[in-house]
């Protein structure tokens, strides 16, 4: 790879904002649950979890400072994550 | 081990140096070493397994109670199953050939992470003690089968927990094997070696790494749901807790379908590599095999509701599975066709690896075809759950798995040994075990078409030929078995003579080693200019 040679190092300022940024939002998706929102709780549930795995992917894994290379083989796993699911509710759906 | 009384062998990886023999195996990162470690530790789960499947066989060789009662046969169908699919066929040939020869194959020193490689045997070993012990501990040895269907597994009173969280530490071994053998062909191939002049073998792992990265994650979670469920009543699929029993099956089947892909293709891939070299052929279609791999590797994923047609799917979902699951056939036929096409015309030497690869062919061929019976709809619905299905999946299994595992043992076993077996002996073995199989499972398909269902511990009289054939080709089977074990460990040990460096005459970088490798593989890493099949 191109990019072998440079190395990133990421301040220990960073990752102290990701780590606190990650706790507010486990707070707010443990804060939900009192709120009675039906259906929608669920959903809050996932979104929040979706913004805590980009943050935890883009700079604890260090997504951020990789290749696109890289980049491209991570998002191919979430576009097959999508299909599995798309695929298992060709079930729920059409019940 | 083979005694170190040859040149050869003194200055091999076999040679321990003066250390601590248990020592320098137990704790070797170097991946043949583990490779072997993988070897031995399967072979004998492969003999516990075979030994309870010989007990079911003789169970079933009358109506009524011969040796066990229900319940017994339950537990014994159980553990034949975790043993088989989670010890043996799932690790099988990528753990111990891969590991042996894919950083040979690709003119490396090592995988890219040999201490991880060892922590992937030891997880192993730690999720295979406690498999076992799941037996024995607690309330009772599982009765549900290896696939731990909900909503039973979530009610049975049988030790349950700890045979599915045996299975989730053994995915890990799975995964971090998947992960090594990934970042081992991106970045250790030699200088040279494009992705298109790399071996086909390599090929077939490469494509199994990246099922077992992505798909073992999600019967691990699966299995943890049911450990939660028994323990704190979540309700996940049980339907009196609210769940839905329907959701276990496809996070189930969405891991295992695609398992199965990682039990067969590293088999393709072993057989790919036999082929050429005793056809004396390039081989035929290279790009499409290597291609085919990745076809079946993707579209794999898609197919796991062929296992689910008579369980209450939408309509929907039933013909897009069974559409899928006839396309997935595509690229395996795509395999056997060029394997047929490399020997066509070819300067054939038929020796004992080669002996085993034709019958896989043979063998893999039927199973394949039974698969799309229990593919298509209509058919399913009669098949679903019989007999039927047992004889498919051991055809697709062990007649596909199985025999191309023995091929790449008697392949690459000088290479390894650096001895030489007694071949005449090897054939001999090869014929029993061949005759055994097909008498074995071949009646199966017959008295699964009549109705016979599948893990019942007894049956109806009319029913009783079939199984009485059976019954008698295990027997057949267990002895060409122990015959070949018996000709490699035993004999070879006493009688072998030393091997040369490329007994077969093949063209790729293994048969450029001495038999058995140095530590270290090569002294020079070469520099690769050409197609590994250029006969
Ligand atoms: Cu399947």
């Amino acid at each position: 790879m191109d990019d072998k040679n440079k190395k990133h190092i990421t301040s220990y300022q960073t990752y102290g904002i990701v780590l606190v940024g990650l706790l507010i939002l486990t707070f707010i998706s443990v804060g939900v649950t009192w709120i009675e929102l039906g259906p929608l709780t669920v959903t809050v549930a996932l979104l929040v979890a979706s913004v805590k795995v980009f943050i935890v992917l883009t700079y604890f894994m260090h997504l951020k400072y990789d290749s696109l290379f890289i980049k491209l083989m991570v998002a191919g796993i979430f576009i097959l994550f999508a299909v599995i699911i798309v695929i298992t509710f060709l079930d729920y759906w059409f019940r | 081990m083979a005694k170190l009384d040859t040149p050869a062998l003194e200055q091999s990886f076999l040679n321990n140096h003066g250390k601590n023999p248990i020592r320098a195996w137990l704790f070797s990162t170097d991946h043949k070493r583990i490779g072997i470690l993988y070897l031995l530790s399967i072979g004998f789960f492969f003999l516990v397994g075979g030994l309870l499947g010989g007990l079911m066989r003789i169970e079933l060789i009358a109506p009524g109670e011969t040796i066990m009662d229900p319940q017994t046969y339950n537990g014994v169908f159980t553990v034949h199953g975790l043993i088989m699919i989670f010890l043996v066929v799932i690790p099988g040939l990528s753990a111990v050939f891969g590991n042996f020869f894919l950083p040979i194959l690709i003119g490396a020193r090592d995988v890219a992470f040999p201490k991880l490689n060892l922590l992937s045997w030891w997880l192993y070993i730690f999720g295979a003690i406690l498999a076992i012990s799941s037996q024995f501990l607690g309330s009772g040895a599982p009765d549900t089968g290896w696939t731990f269907y909900a909503p039973y597994s979530t009610e049975t009173g049988s030790n349950v927990v700890l045979a599915v969280f045996s299975a989730f530490v053994l995915g890990f071994s799975s995964i971090l094997t998947g992960l090594n053998f990934i970042v081992t062909v991106h970045r250790m191939r030699a200088p040279g070696m494009t992705w298109f002049k790399m071996p086909l073998f390599p090929w077939s792992l490469y494509a199994t790494a990246w099922i077992q990265v992505l798909a073992t994650p999600i019967v691990g979670v699966t299995f943890l749901m049911i450990v939660a469920e028994r323990l704190f009543q979540i309700g996940f699929f049980d339907p009196s807790l609210g769940g839905d029993p329907l959701l276990y099956q496809h996070l189930f089947w969405i891991y295992s379908h695609p398992a199965v892909y990682i039990m067969i293709l590293p088999a393709m891939g072993v057989v790919t590599e036999i082929i050429p070299t005793f056809a004396k052929k390039h081989i035929f279609g290279y790009k499409a095999i290597a291609l085919s791999s990745l076809a079946i590797a993707a579209v794999g994923y898609f197919v796991w509701g062929h296992h689910m047609y008579t369980a209450g799917m939408s309509g929907t979902a039933r013909w897009f599975f069974s559409f899928l699951t006839f396309i997935v056939a595509v690229p395996s036929a795509i395999k056997v066709f060029n394997w047929v096409a490399t020997m066509h015309k070819g300067s054939i030497t038929v020796r004992t690896p080669f002996l085993y690869t034709l019958a896989f062919i043979f063998l893999f061929m039927i199973g394949g075809l039974t698969g799309l019976w229990l593919g298509a709809l209509a058919t399913n619905v009669h098949l679903h759950d019989t007999a039927f299905v047992v004889a498919h999946f051991h055809y697709i299994i062990f007649g596909g798995m199985g025999f191309a595992f023995f091929a790449g043992l008697h392949y690459w076993y000088p290479k390894m040994f650096g001895k030489m077996y007694d071949e005449k002996l090897a054939n001999v073995a090869f014929v029993i075990i061949f005759i055994g199989f097909n008498l074995l499972y071949f009646p199966l398909f017959i008295i699964g078409m009549q109705g016979m269902p599948r893990r019942y511990a007894d049956y109806l009289p009319e029913y009783t030929g079939g199984h009485f054939w059976s019954t008698m080709g295990a027997i057949v089977l267990i002895t060409g078995a122990l015959l070949m074990i018996y000709n490699l460990i035993i004999r070879t040990r006493k009688k072998g003579t030393p091997a040369e460096m490329n007994p077969w005459g093949g063209k790729s970088l293994e048969w450029t080693l001495e038999s058995p490798p140095k530590e270290h593989n090569f002294d020079e890493i070469p520099t690769i200019t050409e197609n590994p099949y250029n006969y």
